[in-house]
């Protein structure tokens, strides 16, 4: 055997790491406005430059400009702005209580907060969501109650999954949100079938999908993209490209040789890629894809590119991987600062107001975290009866189960 | 009563079911127009139409997820996997997913989809076309995991599968679908409608999941099995001469704990029997229960008839199945003990 000198096949390597300074020189930022907006019925195949593109609305200006411009209300971008800014209050608190070993785990959303919010802005409150971990933002702008937010994360007797799932791995069928998994990809082809069944029976309601570019390398990727094709299911399926799957770079997921929204080209749908700090953007891609969907036209994939801005989670350290602060260069910026300095830029909005709101939420948060352990706390308790824990296994417990409970002596 | 086979028992089932509410909707790999390569869907396509009897891409983690969508979607789907062998790709849908959202959304939500896929050897399929994968299904709570072996069980069983609220898992004994098969090869193949089970209502009924059947009264030892394994119980015990209880499962979760245990008791001896593999096979879950309900009582140590630890075999399938002759010199020993 020949020996091979250097490497021996191609590892793909981020160009910084931990040290260096950061540099995305390489990513190529178009204008905004530049990328163009076809019709809500434009065949796939007449969309792919869009697989390569990027919707921007705002500019460096923090103007909106270009067809994209989803034409909100100033009142509709400051509730979005409000909930971003809430978002984000909330998981600084969250995370500081992990910090202090309250709750067990945490995953906060940093920088990636307009991707969650604005596509909830732009889908209908009875459309159905099958988030992953990093889309809390979707479920606090549907008005989730926070403190019950918090009693699942600190798995309290309040908890409305009565102590079984992570936190964060929220389900509330009340705001039609799907149970979060923690497997990966997993929920893409379920949100499928689900459309599937909605068109089934006639109904105008859609689903939409949230993985990370890490995950469009698992197998349910390609399982939900052929279903989604093949019988043209009305979901909007998101890949919310954050450039980091914990400690590895968006290139091991195919991010060098193709955009992820190309992946799209070959199923035959359409395939676009989103600034995700553009709370307008993601708003007027996912109307575009929400109203294909349900006119019955078909799915899209959105790509939505963005920064992770804090950790994977609490249990990861990006600090042993990644530039520090990496997040502070990202060119596409921060997506609460760019809605405030457009709406504070047409005089809808002012500096003042925002720290005001900030506060507001923050005391909101300390607030309600301080209720929320009056219901119980993961070490103390009071939690669900440990009982509970043999219950929903199946509709109706079987014998096995019952025995099993009763040598528990519960 | 018309004589039917497996296949056409099944398919009445799932016709009765499409007939009876119109959420009920089943897919799969060749599914629809052709009507599935065992022709268990065959006609309904064209009965009910295309949005309701459909072909699906061939992708198991598909057909799993997109079922248990639609399932969450307030439908009661009946997905094929054609071979139960090739169930893997979706294994993940299953265990990590459909399994689980009634438990891991404390009830908020709730998957009833009804997996069919046919199962085990005695067809020539080699290794990848006869395997019997019921003990990794077993092994996952939230799933029911159901086996019938005769054509009257599987359309009550079926369709007492869509009615049920959790997922069921469903295995078809492949060779039992045209014929009952007693595990001797050399014989010529007989039909269900020389069978008292072969004879199958017309209209909707269920057998209830959960609840075995003792086939076979007897006194001298209790012989658990399941599908296929039922009728070489029957013909290994009618062979020897050992006056065999013969109980079918049809159920394995949650399976007729108190049918089997109190038959153990009042025979002191008991063999379980099935198709799989011996290590970690459903047997020896079986076993262990048997042991711990019974163990007073019995008489000798349970016994354990299954297939051997290899994949299952092409020209030598007929040394890997555990037949009529395997079975009965279990009978003897269990006696002798």
């Amino acid at each position: 055997m020949t020996l091979v000198t250097g490497t021996a096949f191609h590892v793909p390597a981020p160009g910084r790491r931990p040290g260096d300074t950061p540099d995305f020189s390489k990513i190529e930022v178009p204008r905004a406005g530049e990328t163009r907006k076809p019709a809500v019925d434009a065949p796939a195949g007449e969309v792919t430059d869009l697989a390569y593109g990027l919707v921007r609305v705002l500019d460096h200006n923090h103007q909106a400009v270009g067809p994209w411009d989803p034409q909100l209300s100033d009142q509709e971008l400051i509730n979005g702005l409000k909930t971003m800014v809430l978002t984000r209050e909330f998981d600084d608190r969250m995370l500081k209580m992990q910090r202090t070993k309250r709750l067990s785990f945490y995953m906060k959303s940093l920088g990636e907060e307009a991707v969650a919010v604005a596509a909830a802005a732009a889908l209908n409150d009875d459309d159905m969501l099958f988030p992953s971990y990093r889309q809390q933002g979707a479920l606090i702008a549907r008005g989730k109650d926070l403190g019950e937010m918090m009693c699942h994360c600190i798995s309290n007797a309040r908890d409305n999954l009565k102590g079984r799932q992570l936190p964060i791995h929220y389900a509330s069928a009340e705001h039609n949100w799907f149970s979060v998994s923690g497997n990966l990809c997993t929920q893409f082809p379920q949100a499928v079938g689900w459309a599937l069944a909605s068109s089934y029976k006639r109904s105008n309601r859609i689903a939409s999908s949230w993985i990370g570019e890490g995950s469009s390398a698992e197998g349910d990727f390609h399982a939900a993209m052929t279903l989604a094709s093949v019988y043209k299911a009305p979901v909007v399926l998101n890949l919310v490209n954050n450039q980091w799957a914990i400690s590895m770079f968006q290139g091991l997921s195919g991010g060098e040789s193709a955009t992820f929204a190309a992946k799209a080209i070959g199923y035959g749908v359409p395939g676009l890629r989103v600034d995700g700090n553009d709370f307008l953007a993601v708003y007027a891609a996912t109307r575009w894809a929400a109203d294909r969907a349900r006119r019955k036209i078909g799915p899209t994939l959105l790509e939505i590119y963005t920064y992770r801005g804090e950790a994977h989670s609490t249990s990861d350290d990006p600090s042993r991987y990644r530039p520090k602060d990496e997040w502070r260069s990202w060119p596409l910026g921060d997506p609460i600062e760019r809605l405030k300095n457009h709406l504070i830029g047409h005089g809808a909005w002012s500096a003042d107001e925002h720290e005001t709101w900030r506060a507001q939420c923050e005391e909101r948060v300390a607030t309600t975290w301080k209720e929320s352990i009056g219901h119980g706390t993961l070490e103390e308790g009071p939690h669900a009866p440990t009982h509970t824990m043999f219950e929903d296994v199946y509709a109706e417990q079987p014998w096995h189960l019952r025995r099993q409970r009763q040598d528990l002596g519960v | 009563m018309p004589a039917m086979t497996m296949v056409q028992s099944l398919n009445a089932a799932i016709d009765e079911a499409l007939a009876g509410n119109d959420k009920v909707v089943a897919f799969g790999e060749d599914v629809g127009y052709f009507g599935g390569v065992f022709g268990v869907t065959r006609g309904l396509q064209e009965k009910y139409g295309l949005d309701r009897v459909f072909d699906a891409p061939i992708n198991e983690a598909a057909i799993v997820a997109m079922g248990m969508g639609m399932a969450v979607n307030g439908l009661r789907p009946i997905a094929e996997i054609q071979f139960a062998d090739y169930i893997f790709p979706g294994f993940d849908q299953v265990v990590s997913e459909l399994s689980r959202i009634r438990y891991r959304s404390a009830g908020q939500y709730t998957a009833p989809l009804v997996i069919r896929t046919p199962c085990g050897g005695g067809i020539y399929g080699g290794q990848t076309h006869s395997m019997s994968p019921e003990a990794f299904f077993t092994h996952i709570p939230g799933v029911k995991v159901a086996m019938p072996s005769n054509p009257y069980d599987a359309k009550g069983m079926l369709l007492a599968a869509v009615e049920d609220d959790d997922p069921v898992i469903f295995f078809e004994p492949k060779r039992l679908y045209n014929g009952p098969f007693d595990g001797d090869p050399h014989k010529p193949a007989t039909s269900w409608a020389r069978h008292p089970r072969g004879e199958v209502p017309e209209g909707a009924y269920t057998v209830p999941l959960g609840v075995g059947e003792i086939v076979r009264p007897g006194s001298e030892v209790t012989v658990v099995a399941y599908g296929t394994m039922v009728h070489v119980a029957n013909y290994a015990a009618e062979k020897t001469g050992v006056d065999a209880e013969v109980i079918d499962l049809r159920t394995l979760v949650p399976w007729d704990v108190d049918m089997v245990t109190a038959s153990v008791k009042k025979t002191g001896r008991c063999v379980v029997l099935h198709e799989a593999p011996r290590t970690s096979g459903f047997g020896a879950e079986l076993a262990a229960q048997i042991q711990e309900d019974c163990f007073y009582s019995l008489e000798a140590p349970v016994l354990r008839v299954t297939g051997w630890d290899t994949p299952y075999p092409h020209a030598h399938e007929w040394s890997y199945f555990p037949g009529p002759d395997r079975v009965g010199r279990a009978l003897k020993q269990v006696m002798e003990g």
